[in-house]
């Protein structure tokens, strides 16, 4: 034993000149065979010894970082034989040559796809450590940012990583002489920064040599600099905006990301950077009109985007195997980051969407984009065909030429919920009573499907079903309406009237409110369904809720009171009469209107029956009521209350 | 309102772009128009207040528009020539404010010149170069050698070939007596120099009495210096003392030689520029453009005066040896004549004798030497008595020589000028501080040490330039027509980038 440790060194000096050259060298290391995997435990045995000299515990750490880069079956064996909590415990050595070697193990590891990045996150003192270390070398420096910015997924991590103080700790390698210091620096920031309002709001007050943060961020985005530093730059820099960190009128956004992100997209760029250029702008420009006018200007970026939809392109197919092989694997990609793109684009402004639907073929894309086997390209066609649709000249043209409704009603169905209700949004347009397509849509099933939203568990999609059915009952036929009806059940309707959300319950009322409209219709639907009506109605006025929803429930009495058979359903109710009496004397106006509306619609002389009705609202003093009102400051109350006044008289 | 380009002749009364070599982008329908009455859908539209900007990129010949300081993308490719900066107004009462970036641009140019400077400098860092291996190594050490060799530095030329595998052309005692001289010319130890070339190369300077009227009237300036061995002697210093000069590479960049080719780049930039029309970015991005050329012309300066720098600096070292080319080419002529040579031959021997004869006299003067050893009391000929009659009595034999030199060769403006220049001296009582000063200076050396370098070479059969400085030459005057010739990527190549 004693002399196979003395030889040692040397012999791993050579071996590790040796797996870093030879790639079947190492993958003969992780052989099946038994004897082989043994030199992996060895070396990690060797490198934990506190006995062994430091060399050679350097040496270890070297081999097994390039054994680590290796085939990812190599990192998984590491990775069983717990390298990752051996080398941390390495890093607690205090010679600096060790630590490197330590480091950039980790790092080789942590950046494999096979690496569950929670590892690094299990002891926490690893982070605080690691925060440490950052001081010691321009090595440490770079593996320690790498292994950061491959490690920060999601917000948890951002959390723990930031209240290590890594924006104070990293914040001044931006300014290191070593490019890929400062590279690897700025990805860090990029990842702690993603939605994370938090961190960007940190960021854009801290200096370094007197220098902010921003200004930093925008000299690395120059056009001399490298891609992928203009690139990361520009995209710490969007996450300061959306955060609001940076106003979406300052010039570093304005005129320096924004157009910078609109190069990424170009031609010249990568598939890969073009890809990261076009989500990064989509996000940027989301919900700011102003940005998205200004993109849809620079650059011919409308028309720069449809190039994303030509690969593989035919050239590539027939000259290069290996350029298609490259350009399939990115199709996908570049498709729903295009299509992310336009949706952020033609958001809110008319003129852009008229300018995204008549680039060449564009209606075609998004219908086949909609029956992509990729489901981020499905989800990214059904987006930019939900902003898209926003558009009523659109909806009457296009989206009816190219019939979009048939591959939407096909999405809707057995699609995941974020899926769902994007897809559902958008039927919410396509609905509308000036949309063409909604006949085809109703034919094609449209209202089962929409009910069965309505009991989802998910919030957005029991809003978009019943707006959708909303939209759908707006001056709708008599059969759709009862088909409505009938394919919620009343059960559901009440279930939506107790909803917990008030979207849901003012939706269900406003979908109440166009099922009693005109007049045959409201004495069908109230003979059919009056009693549960009235009795959600009384709920409604007698439960907890905000003006708005009060309003829409008095105005589906006045609906029900301007029924021929109906009326009687309020009229001999005196619950429903006596709310009626206290909501004209409610401190709201808009309350005592809704209330008016009622009291008017059950007056009306010319209508059978009116004079015993008269008589029993003068009984109940209602008459009282209107003398006071017609005295009112509100002129329209005013008007409505001797307007009702003069029916008495005639 | 139409902004755009124009060639010379168009008619003026009409849009920019509706016609043959014309080119705009109109406000009222955003439509950019390129030799035709119809446009094609370009850009936003624009209207009062908006900032409207025209790049033409010389290096693709492509154009693009700006609005607000946001770039709307290429609007024409293949541009010609020569094209103006042209506004065509059509309503009554527009006005238009143009800026040729006496104010800065809302669009960011800079950082647009900035990538295309690094794309062109990419362009040459990974130009493909020769096909077979080793071959363009082996050319690179080449240069490198025979740089070494030609400017005598025999150790590093040694070492440099013997790690790189080569064999040096030149025999090294060869490198060592050249470089001996060398020293001694830039040390401004002008008699030692000549006596020494004429020792080692014995019929070099009879066959070039040009080259030795120019030794000896440097010769003649270092004696007024008080840095010529002659006189160095008479003045108390020892002949064999130290260097003062450092001996350092020719470098083809010296900082002494710039006033010079400065003032040459200045009046060929602003003559240039009247007979050219956008010859870099900076004359081309306008917001708001109105033609008028006598803005242009200014902007040529920054991209010429880079490009011609070298060239300027290379054409001085072309024409001192074709000088000593023509000279070299008269042999025929003198060599009919071998009585002049002679003459000229014994008049240096006579006052190398008298050289000797001034050694006794050292040891006199030796009291002297702390005083005047010090060269910041600049006195004529050192201060010494002696030393400034034998300056003067130089001065008569060069006088002579001149004379004899023109009776057998003919007039030459050159060496008159050379001679009157050097005479001039005396007749300032402080000549460093005169106008005829800057021959005093040790960089002055230079050139003179270049040109016998040189005819030493030749006489080897060896090249009077190494390639390298040849290369060089080449390079500078290949971006200078690429400047004549408006390729616009000359403007971002500058061959100083490349000696580090």
């Amino acid at each position: 034993m004693a002399s196979c440790v003395l030889e040692a060194p040397l012999r791993m000096s050579v071996l590790s000149e040796v797996t870093a050259s030879s790639r079947h060298y190492v993958d003969r290391l992780f052989d099946l065979d038994p004897q082989k995997v043994l030199q992996g435990v060895m070396l990690l045995y060797l490198l934990q010894q506190e006995t062994s000299s430091t060399e050679l515990r350097t040496e270890c750490a070297v081999v097994l970082g390039s054994l680590a880069m290796g085939t990812e079956n190599n990192v998984k064996s590491l990775l069983d034989c717990h390298i990752i909590p051996a080398l941390l415990q390495g890093l607690l050595s205090p010679d600096l040559k060790f630590i490197e070697a330590c480091l950039r193990c980790l790092r080789t590891i942590f950046i494999s796809p096979v690496t569950p990045e929670d590892l690094l996150y299990t002891d926490a003192t690893v982070i605080s450590h690691l925060m440490a270390l950052l001081s010691r070398s321009r090595y440490t420096q770079e593996y320690i940012c790498q292994i950061f910015s491959h490690c920060c997924k999601g917000p948890d991590h951002q959390t723990i990583l930031f209240n290590h103080g890594a924006v104070q700790n990293i914040a001044h390698l931006l300014v290191s002489t070593s490019y890929k210091v400062r590279m690897q620096a700025l990805k860090c920031f990029s990842v702690l920064a993603f939605e994370n309002p938090q961190v960007s709001m940190t960021l854009v007050n801290v200096s370094v040599d007197g220098e902010l943060l921003p200004q930093i961020f925008v000299k690395m985005l120059q056009r001399d600099k490298p891609i992928e530093m203009q690139l990361t730059s520009a995209k710490c820099l969007t996450s300061m905006c959306r955060a609001g960190a940076i106003r979406t009128d300052d010039s570093c956004i304005v005129l320096k990301t924004l157009p910078c992100l609109v190069r990424m997209c170009s031609k010249e760029r990568l598939l890969e950077e073009r890809v990261e250029g076009a989500e990064t702008l989509a996000y940027l420009i989301e919900t700011d009109v102003e940005l998205q006018r200004i993109a849809s200007i620079t650059d011919h970026l409308i028309v720069m985007l449809a190039d994303y939809f030509k690969y593989p392109s035919s050239v590539s197919a027939i000259t290069d195997i290996k350029r298609l092989d490259h350009d399939l694997k990115h199709a996908h990609e570049l498709r729903q980051a295009a299509f992310k793109l336009y949706a952020s684009l033609g958001a809110n402004d008319e003129d852009i969407r008229k300018k995204i639907i008549e680039t060449e073929n564009m209606m075609d894309r998004i219908v086949n984009g909609l029956s992509e086997s990729s489901i981020k390209v499905r989800l990214a066609a059904v987006r930019c065909l939900h902003s898209l649709s926003r558009s009523v000249q659109q909806l009457r043209t296009s989206f009816q030429d190219h019939a979009v409704w048939k591959p939407l009603m096909k999405v809707l169905q057995n699609a995941p919920n974020e899926m769902l209700v994007v897809a559902s949004s958008t039927l919410c347009n396509l609905l509308l009573e000036f949309s063409p397509s909604k006949e085809p849509i109703l034919e094609s099933g449209a209202i089962e499907l929409l009910c069965s939203l309505t009991q989802s568990e998910n919030l957005a999609l029991r809003v978009n079903g019943i707006w959708a059915l909303m939209n759908m009952a707006f001056q709708a036929e008599q059969k759709i309406k009862s088909d409505i009806l009938r394919g919620l059940s009343t059960e559901q309707l009440f279930q939506l009237l107790s909803d917990s959300d008030v979207n849901v319950l003012m939706k269900t009322l406003g979908l109440l409110r166009n099922l009693l409209s005109t007049r045959p219709h409201i004495d069908h639907i109230m003979s059919t369904h009056g009693k549960q009506i009235m009795q959600a109605v009384t709920l409604i006025l007698e439960g907890e809720h905000n003006i708005e929803v009060k309003e829409q429930t008095l105005c589906i009495l006045a609906n029900i009171a301007d029924g021929t058979t109906a009326k009687e359903l309020i009229m001999t109710n005196d619950d429903i009469l006596q709310k009626i009496k206290y909501y004209m004397s409610h401190s709201n106006a808009k309350l005592q209107l809704a209330a008016m509306f009622c009291i008017s619609n059950l007056i009306w002389n010319e209508e059978e029956g009116s004079q015993e009705r008269q008589d029993k609202l003068r009984d109940i003093g209602i008459v009282d009521i209107l003398h006071k009102l017609s005295q009112s400051s509100d002129p329209n109350l005013c008007d409505k209350a001797k307007t009702a006044l003069q029916q008495y008289l005639a | 309102m139409g902004i755009g380009l124009s060639a010379q002749g168009v008619n003026m009364n009409r849009l920019p772009g509706w016609d043959k070599h014309s080119y705009g982008y109109h406000g009222d329908d955003g439509h950019s128009f390129c030799s035709s009455g119809t446009g094609q859908p370009y850009g936003p539209t624009f209207t009062t207040g908006d900032v409207i900007g025209c790049c033409v990129n010389l290096i693709n010949n492509t154009c693009f528009y700006t609005k607000n300081g946001h770039s709307l993308g290429i609007a024409f490719t293949d541009l010609p020539p020569n094209l103006y900066p042209t506004v065509g107004l059509q309503t009554p009462g527009e006005v238009v404010d143009a800026n040729f970036g006496q104010h800065p641009f809302v669009f960011d140019i800079e950082d647009y010149m900035r990538e295309w400077r690094t794309k062109i400098q990419a362009q040459i860092d990974r130009f493909p170069i020769g096909d077979r291996e080793g071959e363009w190594q082996t050319m690179i050490q080449k240069m490198v050698s025979s740089y070494l060799v030609h400017h005598g530095y025999c150790a590093t030329a040694e070492a440099f070939a013997r790690s790189t595998d080569q064999t040096v052309l030149e025999e090294l005692a060869s490198i060592k007596n050249r470089q001996r001289i060398q020293k001694l010319v830039l040390a401004g130890r002008m008699g030692e120099a000549i006596e020494t070339t004429q020792q080692l190369y014995p019929s070099l300077l009879e066959r070039n009495p040009n080259l030795l009227f120019a030794l000896k009237v440097r010769q003649f300036i270092e004696m007024v210096n008080g840095t010529d061995s002659e006189v160095r002697c008479l003045g108390g210093h020892s002949p064999k003392s130290q260097d003062s000069y450092p001996v350092s590479p020719r470098s083809f960049s010296s900082p002494s030689m710039s006033p010079s080719h400065g003032m040459n780049i200045h009046n060929l930039a602003t003559g240039k520029g009247s007979s050219t029309h956008f010859s870099g970015f900076e004359s081309s991005c306008s917001n708001g453009v109105i033609s008028n050329k006598a803005h242009q012309s200014y902007c040529h300066s920054k991209h010429t005066t880079t490009s011609l720098n070298v060239p300027e600096l290379n054409n001085i070292n072309v024409s001192r040896s074709q000088q000593v080319n023509s000279y070299s080419s008269n042999d025929v002529d003198m060599e009919t004549d071998h009585y002049s040579n002679g003459v000229a031959e014994t008049s240096s021997n006579g006052f190398l004798n008298g050289s000797s004869k001034h050694d006794h006299e050292m040891e006199e003067c030796d009291t002297e030497m702390e005083v005047d050893s010090s060269q910041l009391r600049r006195q004529l000929c050192g201060g010494s008595q002696a030393a400034i009659e034998r300056m003067i009595h130089f001065g008569r034999e060069l006088q002579a020589m001149s004379e004899q030199l023109r009776r057998e060769c003919g007039k030459n403006t050159a060496n008159k000028k050379m001679l009157k220049d050097a005479f001039s001296l005396l007749a300032y009582s402080d000549p460093w501080s005169s106008p005829v000063g800057n021959q005093l200076d040790p960089i002055q050396r230079e050139p003179v040490c270049s040109v016998l370098n040189s005819a030493i070479l030749e006489t080897h059969n060896l090249p009077k330039q190494p390639p390298l400085a040849l290369a060089m030459g080449q390079a500078s005057q290949c971006l200078g027509l690429m400047a004549r010739s408006g390729i616009g990527s000359c403007a971002f190549a500058t061959v100083e980038d490349y000696l580090h």
